[in-house]
């Protein structure tokens, strides 16, 4: 097991702050170059919901001075950025009193966990798919049967989703349309609650794993076409070791660390993937909170539900990449 | 191409019942090229067929009958009946949508722009990425590490929550623009390839040769090098153009494209909104979806044959 050496963390870290802060000044600077302010945008807003706002110039100028409009913009972006810093988005314009922190932290935890699960099943079925491709005792049907399903390897999953959704849900009536759960039933540790996320889960789940998977087959086929040649696979097999064994602790072993680094390049791609996936689904997680924000132009929450997204996927590009010297004792991160 | 690398013992075992030993004498004629292969002629050929359908399709189809209100509402396709028992007609063959859209005048119209965001997206990026790539492997120090500093922190953000939230904030972008803005997140994975290759080629006995032999930087670059880049380059710019379609179709499929041209994302965004998938008009979201999906797959082939390409060894063992 190799450790992380100081000088490698404090790089990855540098890295990881200077994407937060990258894409945070990003967020900032759009709308201030768009037309119009955002608060008037705001008033004018509800004025449209609620019919005619008494004394809107008013509202527009205690708008303002309260969100500190009215002071200079450099003062403005550090008001901002140390908002960030303890996760207060300011208010929801389509829900005004909820703050956005509140809307997404009800969002979260259901991305999370289907996010989570998705991936690792994406990257151990693809992984033992692609090892499979290589194996000489696979059967042939299955050598065929793999390159077929890998067709669907970078056909968003958007596409996948609105597939599976038709068939299964509209067309076999399987599984459930909407949502993350049943209505009518309590969110709580409780059997029908577990199982009825589980249900609801499947088809969302399905479509991020039925279109990534295949990359993860790709890079490990690679791979084992290069720890097949070696000389201790040869010896291994010489010896009469059980093939599977061989396989296993052989072969997969060392073909599967590169793909580790892969799974860090993509993570980006997966987690906007995985978020469109949500809204197709209505999955109640952060995708569905976007696609609703963008409907009701409600520009607070995309703005604080995008920095999230971008901030998962930094942390987590970033976990990978730090892990992978633990993973794999032969990179030292040399150079550093 | 089998005797280029030791083929393994395994590798034989399998081989007859796989394969014929073919081309075991390596090559004998100028067809036996491997730029001539399957996965890449087949990528292409999927690819310059959707092309031709929105290159070909205006001169035999009228693609005014796209805009709303061009055709009788939610028909389907020939041979289909839809929920009000309406049967398809051949004056629209892939039936309409429920604003009047006739389908198959969308997808003429639609197919060429997707293909448009791919092709400005990725040439930018590309360009861009070599530039940076080659300043980065070839000059080194700082300007190498100023460059990868901020290549790792560009690739990390993802496209489509920046475009998520610049599209919200300006809603109008035309096709041209929402391509130089996903081009602006797509050279960073170029930029890393270039300078990767660049940096192993730096050092290999050709590049050391016509440096020797007085070469200019300048040649050296594009007479020595840049041709071993050929296979790379394109392979950058297929992912390149993947990747900002695929950024594209999900803004569109959120209604955050362009809004004044039908573009298949912004159809399968309507079909959504308009219930498509519970009035059963499968024609309405699954025929731009089938379109995209075909376009990815031939995208992903034209990928799987330049790897197969620039890699001898992943050559070999398809094969077996």
């Amino acid at each position: 097991m190799g450790r992380i050496p100081r000088q490698y963390l404090l790089r990855r870290l540098r890295i990881f702050i200077l994407t937060i802060w990258a894409s945070a000044t990003l967020i900032w600077i759009i709308p201030r170059l768009a037309p119009g302010d955002p608060i008037s945008a705001m008033v004018g807003q509800m004025s449209q919901a609620g019919g005619y706002v008494e004394g809107s110039e008013e509202i527009i100028e205690g708008f303002r001075a309260r969100f500190g409009l009215d002071q200079p913009l450099p003062i403005q972006y550090l008001r901002y950025l140390l908002n960030l810093i303890t996760l207060d988005f300011g208010y929801s314009i389509a829900s005004f009193p909820t703050p956005v922190s509140q809307i997404i932290g009800q969002a979260l935890p259901w991305t999370f966990g289907l996010l989570v699960l998705a991936m690792t099943i994406t990257f151990l079925l693809g992984n033992a798919l692609g090892a499979l491709m290589i194996w000489t005792h696979t059967p042939h049907l299955i050598k065929v049967l793999i390159p077929l399903g890998m067709v669907f390897t970078s056909i968003p999953s958007i596409l996948s989703g609105l597939f599976l959704l038709y068939i299964f849900a509209f067309i076999l009536n399987w599984f459930p349309v909407q949502g993350a759960y049943a209505l009518g039933i309590i969110p709580g540790l409780n059997l029908p609650f577990i199982l009825s996320v589980i249900q609801h889960g499947t088809l969302p789940a399905l479509a991020v794993i039925l279109v990534n998977f295949g990359y993860w087959a790709l890079g490990m086929r690679g791979m084992m076409i290069t720890v097949q040649g070696e000389d201790y696979v040869q010896l291994a097999r010489a010896k009469g070791l059980n093939p599977l064994y061989v396989l296993y602790r052989y072969m997969i072993r060392n073909a599967i660390l590169p793909q580790i680094t892969a799974f860090a390049i993509t993570l980006g791609t997966l987690v906007s993937g995985q978020v469109l996936v949500e809204y197709i689904f209505g999955y109640q997680g952060m995708g569905k909170i976007i696609y609703d924000a963008i409907l009701a132009r409600d520009f607070a929450v995309i703005q604080g539900a995008s920095f999230i997204v971008i901030c998962m996927t930094a942390g987590a590009v970033m976990v990978v990449d730090l892990t992978y010297p633990l993973v794999d004792p032969r990179i030292s991160h040399g150079g550093e | 191409m089998e005797q280029t690398s030791p083929v393994p013992v395994a590798a034989i075992e399998s081989a007859p019942t796989l394969q014929k030993p073919k081309r075991v004498m390596g090559r004998f004629n100028r067809w036996d090229t491997p730029w001539l292969n399957t996965k890449l002629l087949s990528g292409l050929g999927i690819l310059s067929a959707i092309l031709l359908i929105g290159l070909i399709g205006p001169l035999i189809w009228d693609t005014s009958l796209a805009l709303t209100r061009a055709a009788p509402r939610n028909l389907p396709p020939v041979g289909f009946t839809n929920w009000r028992g309406q049967e398809g007609v051949w004056e629209h063959p892939l039936g309409t949508d429920n604003n009047g859209r006739d389908m198959l005048a969308v997808l003429i119209v639609g197919a060429p722009n997707t293909f448009l965001i791919g092709f400005i997206a990725a040439s930018v990026g590309i360009v861009i990425g070599t530039i940076l790539g080659f300043c980065a492997g070839f000059i080194g120090g700082v300007v190498d590490d100023f460059i990868r500093l901020i290549a790792d922190i560009v690739i990390t953000i993802p496209v489509l929550m920046v475009l998520i939230v610049l599209q919200s904030a300006f809603k109008q972008i035309d096709i041209q623009t929402m391509a130089l803005l996903i081009a602006a997140f797509a050279w960073p994975r170029a930029t890393r390839q270039i300078r990767a290759q660049v940096l192993s080629m730096r050092e290999s006995g050709y590049v050391r040769m016509a440096k020797l032999s007085g070469a200019s930087t300048f040649d050296i670059m594009f007479k020595e090098m840049m041709p071993n880049l050929i296979p790379y380059l394109f392979a950058s710019f297929i992912a390149g153009a993947t990747g900002a379609i695929l950024a594209a179709v999900g803004l569109e499929t959120l209604g955050l494209g362009p809004q004044r041209i039908p573009t298949l994302g912004s159809t399968i965004y309507n079909a959504i909104r308009g219930t498509a998938l519970s009035l059963n008009m499968w024609w309405w979201w699954g025929l731009p979806s089938l379109l995209l999906a075909t376009m990815f797959i031939g995208l992903l082939l034209v990928n799987l044959g330049l790897d197969e390409i620039s890699n001898p060894r992943l050559r070999q063992a398809s094969k077996s």
